[in-house]
């Protein structure tokens, strides 16, 4: 069962996700995204272009940031709009955790809109892909 | 520093491209393509994996996760693996700018997209700008691509890359 609108309030914080990714995880995702930048799986190759090492792709943090909404919202919501920036690296093997507050609840158009506030935060609390998402709810 | 400021990095023939769209591209949506995707994902939602749970659900087949809009054709005789943003470098900076970051991204939804629809993805140019940061001079490039399914737009997405 996801979210309804009726008991969604501003200011409340949204299940967490709590994601960590192996080197295994990154080449899956190299092949379901289409994604094939040496710089997710070579760590030389990584080195070379002068990153400490091998970094998770931006847009499976993207991806992240998805699957927390979608589980919040479950398949009665929609997500209407959703992005990020990718604004700090994180690195395999770390924990990645995906959080989002509710900003803002109104009707437009005859949908009931919620607009959240989202982002993965680093171990040492570095909010590395800031984001935001609109969705509508039951 | 204070010279290279001088001459910008976005040249005349950068900036013609602003606007003007590229090829389309066709984009199939199917189940293998969801599944594994959202299994890179780490989804434990059944409506990505069991086309009954997802008709349960009330979509017309497997749903596609946030963040797939699903995969070029790809033909090693011709035509890009990403699709459109990808077919030719076009138009180059003033100043060779070797590397390149992912900035962002936004898709906005207009319809559901499932396993068995087929999309036409047309890329353009929306912005560039220049600035300065801690890693030196930047080229932002922001592109828009609009999905359309039998002529009806169902998602955009706006892409941001940062070259530097």
């Amino acid at each position: 069962m996801g979210a309804k609108w009726a008991d969604v309030s501003v200011g409340m914080s949204i299940p967490e996700l709590k994601k960590n990714c192996s080197t295994q995880q990154l080449v899956l995702w190299a092949a379901g995204s289409g994604d094939f930048y040496q710089i997710h799986y070579d760590q030389d190759f990584a080195k070379g272009t002068g990153l400490p090492s091998i970094i998770v792709h931006g847009a499976l943090k993207n991806g992240f940031l998805g699957q927390l909404v979608h589980d919040w919202i479950g398949n009665e919501g929609r997500i209407k709009k959703y992005g990020c920036s990718y604004r700090g690296m994180d690195m395999p093997n770390q924990d990645i955790v995906c959080k989002g507050v509710v900003t803002k609840k109104y009707e437009e158009n005859g949908e009931k809109l919620v607009d959240v506030e989202i982002w993965t935060e680093a171990p040492d609390g570095r909010k590395t892909t800031p984001g935001y998402a609109t969705v509508k709810l039951p | 520093m204070a010279e290279a400021e001088k001459t910008p990095l976005i040249t005349p023939e950068m900036k013609a491209q602003i606007g003007v769209e590229g090829h389309p591209t066709t984009l199939e949506v199917d189940k293998t393509m969801i599944r594994l995707f959202a299994r890179a994902v780490g989804h434990t939602d059944q409506v990505y994996y069991d086309e009954a749970a997802a008709k349960a659900a009330g979509y017309r087949s497997l749903p596609c996760p946030p963040g797939y809009l699903g995969t070029p054709i790809f033909n090693p005789a011709g035509g890009g693996r990403r699709g459109p943003a990808e077919m030719g470098p076009g138009p180059q900076p003033s100043r060779p700018l070797r590397r390149v970051l992912n900035g962002g991204t936004e898709i906005e939804y207009f319809d559901d997209i499932c396993a068995g629809d087929v999309l036409t993805a047309t890329s353009h140019l929306a912005n560039l700008e220049e600035t300065a940061g801690s890693l030196g001079e930047m080229l932002i490039t922001t592109n828009k691509t609009v999905y359309k399914r039998d002529g009806k737009v169902v998602a955009i997405s706006t892409g941001t890359g940062i070259r530097y």
